[in-house]
């Protein structure tokens, strides 16, 4: 069966991100961009499917402007075989997202599908769920273990109360969480072989999807900030403060 | 038209975001000139749609209780949800595990877009929601005719669970998928609060170095009525369980007082506890960013300061 990652390019994680002075966004101008770490371990999970031999072919999908080309390459220098590039510079909100993604799936037929649970720049955590959504298919969210065997896959859920392990039809996506694997790093003769591996481009046009925002950013601010306190020099100051000025204990 | 809250419960039992949600849901009848009405399926989930009928503010309760609800499987719930969405304006859920999962599959069979955890309702159609993990604050407005929304629970103070005598009215089920079933659970058994809804939480870092060092802080936290927490430094090296964790991609959390061990501050964790009302940070480094934000702050080495800590208040105590 074929696999299908998406891999989103963001503003990198260690980067203090700045809103811009005229609220209608962060400044991503100069910015470091990177792939969301989840998305990083989504490419790991599906390499390492596809080296058990449950998978035979890794296809790594980004959506957005012209540089997502360079998201997709990091995913075939880890070890993802081709990429697609769905190209506009339409703010795509993860509803269009799940649409296009839906798009692509129909052309390439995977049977599995695994996606970031959230991305670290607008921390929305839906589009795995409203891809399969779109597609009829079962959701495992949250996922910090991935068992495949026929037709079925057996996960490991991060829940709030602990873990939590739910059986699925495939096809199926599934959405990543930290303690799913740890991502590989991309070795050097591995990046160079990434540069040969075959990019396919298409727009939303082509797809036949309508993009266009649902959600509008009327404007984006900074929240206020906290100032910091008093240290203090010891443990029973520090009990003092709580007990007699803070009262929280 | 009205307001739908999507009730949390677990074990026969309402859990305490649902009443966090039905406050943001409150706000947003308020604005809309409707009212708030709460949803409960599950099997066998009779006793807590009664609890759910005494929530303050609530004009009527849902119920839906049939074996395919049980476990609260996406899969299952988002068809009764785009069933129920007609006669509704907004859907709500509670921004845990369990809502994020819901709510955006709901969202996309109705063809709309969701609107994430958010902090602030403004009018019915305009929500503040935070970005870039709380560093910046949007503030965004839905064209679609049924919004689709997930609550941070920690920005709502909850409404009282008890007080009201709402209506309980059964809706019908809408079968079992048959795309998932549920396996097992694995649930951290613990005698102290949740994360998310305790007074006070202490958590500690990759300072704490391993794990057996956490029985310090849950001396501290007994003492305290606490619960326990880490940051992802001390999930990712595998001192506790996921389900400690505090921050961006784990559990955002606010209580009265918030005690850091050994956590240096990264923007992630504090995404996940910069609320809090009062926060205590202990670590080593004196140049560390938590300190930065704490309003108490204690430099010094945890494996002393916090067996100090609990001896200074098992003496209060007596």
């Amino acid at each position: 069966m074929k696999a299908l990652v998406a891999v989103k390019r963001v503003v990198d994680y260690n980067v203090k991100v700045r809103v811009k002075a005229d609220h209608t966004g962060v400044e991503t101008a100069n910015v470091k961009m990177s792939m969301n770490p989840f998305d990083e371990i989504s490419v790991e999970e599906a390499l390492r499917l596809r080296e058990a031999g449950t998978v035979e072919e890794v296809i790594a999908v980004s959506l957005g402007v012209q540089q997502c080309q360079e998201t997709i390459r990091t995913a075939l220098a880890m070890g993802a075989d081709r990429g697609v590039l769905v190209q506009t510079d339409v703010e795509l909100q993860p509803l269009a997202v799940a649409k296009l993604l839906k798009a692509v799936i129909e052309k390439e037929g995977p049977e599995i599908v695994i996606i970031g649970k959230q991305a670290i720049d607008d921390d929305c955590n839906q589009t795995g769920q409203m891809l399969a959504a779109l597609l009829g298919w079962p959701q495992a969210t949250f996922a910090s273990k991935l068992t495949i065997s026929g037709g079925d896959a057996e996960v490991t859920r991060e829940v709030d109360g602990g873990l939590e392990t739910i059986a699925y039809k495939l096809p199926l996506i599934v959405t990543t969480d930290l303690r799913l694997n740890e991502p590989r790093y991309a070795s050097l003769p591995n990046i160079m072989k990434a540069k040969k591996k075959p990019i396919v481009t298409m727009t939303p046009e082509e797809l036949g999807v309508d993009v266009t925002p649902r959600l509008v950013t009327l404007k984006v601010e900074e929240p206020a900030k906290r100032q910091g306190g008093v240290k203090v020099g010891s443990v029973a100051e520090l009990v003092d403060k709580l007990k007699l000025e803070a009262r929280v204990i | 038209m009205a307001v739908l809250v999507v009730a949390e419960h677990d074990a026969g039992v309402l859990k305490p975001a649902t009443l966090n949600a039905a406050a943001a849901g409150g706000e947003i009848a308020k604005a809309a000139g409707s009212e708030v009405h709460v949803l409960v399926a599950g099997k066998g989930c009779g006793p807590v749609a009664a609890e759910a009928a005494k929530i303050a503010g609530i004009a009527k309760v849902l119920v839906a209780d049939d074996a395919a609800y049980d476990h609260g499987l996406a899969e299952n719930l988002a068809p009764l949800l785009v069933k129920l969405a007609a006669g509704y304006t907004h859907l709500l859920a509670p921004a845990t595990t369990a809502g994020k999962n819901l709510m955006p599959r709901v969202a996309a069979l109705l063809d709309v877009m969701q609107i994430s955890d958010i902090s602030a309702v403004v009018s019915a159609d305009t929500f503040v929601r935070p970005i870039y993990a709380g560093n910046a604050l949007a503030t965004v407005q839905s064209k679609d005719a049924i919004k689709v929304i997930t609550v941070r629970g920690t920005a709502f103070p909850p409404v009282e669970a008890g007080g009201a005598n709402a209506p309980v009215e059964p809706v019908e089920s809408t079968g079992d998928s048959g795309l998932s079933h549920f396996v097992k659970a694995e649930l951290s058994k613990s005698e102290r609060p949740e994360l998310t809804s305790a007074r006070v939480i202490i958590s500690g870092g990759r300072g704490m170095q391993s794990g057996d060092n956490f029985h310090l802080l849950e001396s501290v936290a007994d003492k305290l009525g606490a619960a326990v927490g880490a940051s992802r430094a001390a999930v990712d090296a595998g001192f506790v369980p996921n389900d400690y964790q505090v921050g961006q991609t784990g559990k955002i959390v606010a209580p009265e007082l918030y005690i850091a061990v050994g956590i240096s501050g990264a923007i992630q964790h504090l995404a996940g506890m910069k609320d809090s009302k009062v926060i205590v940070a202990i670590n080593k480094d004196e140049e560390a960013p938590i300190f930065q934000i704490a309003d108490y702050g204690l430099v010094g080495d945890l494996f002393k300061v916090i067996p100090e800590l609990d001896e200074e208040l098992a003496k209060r105590q007596q």
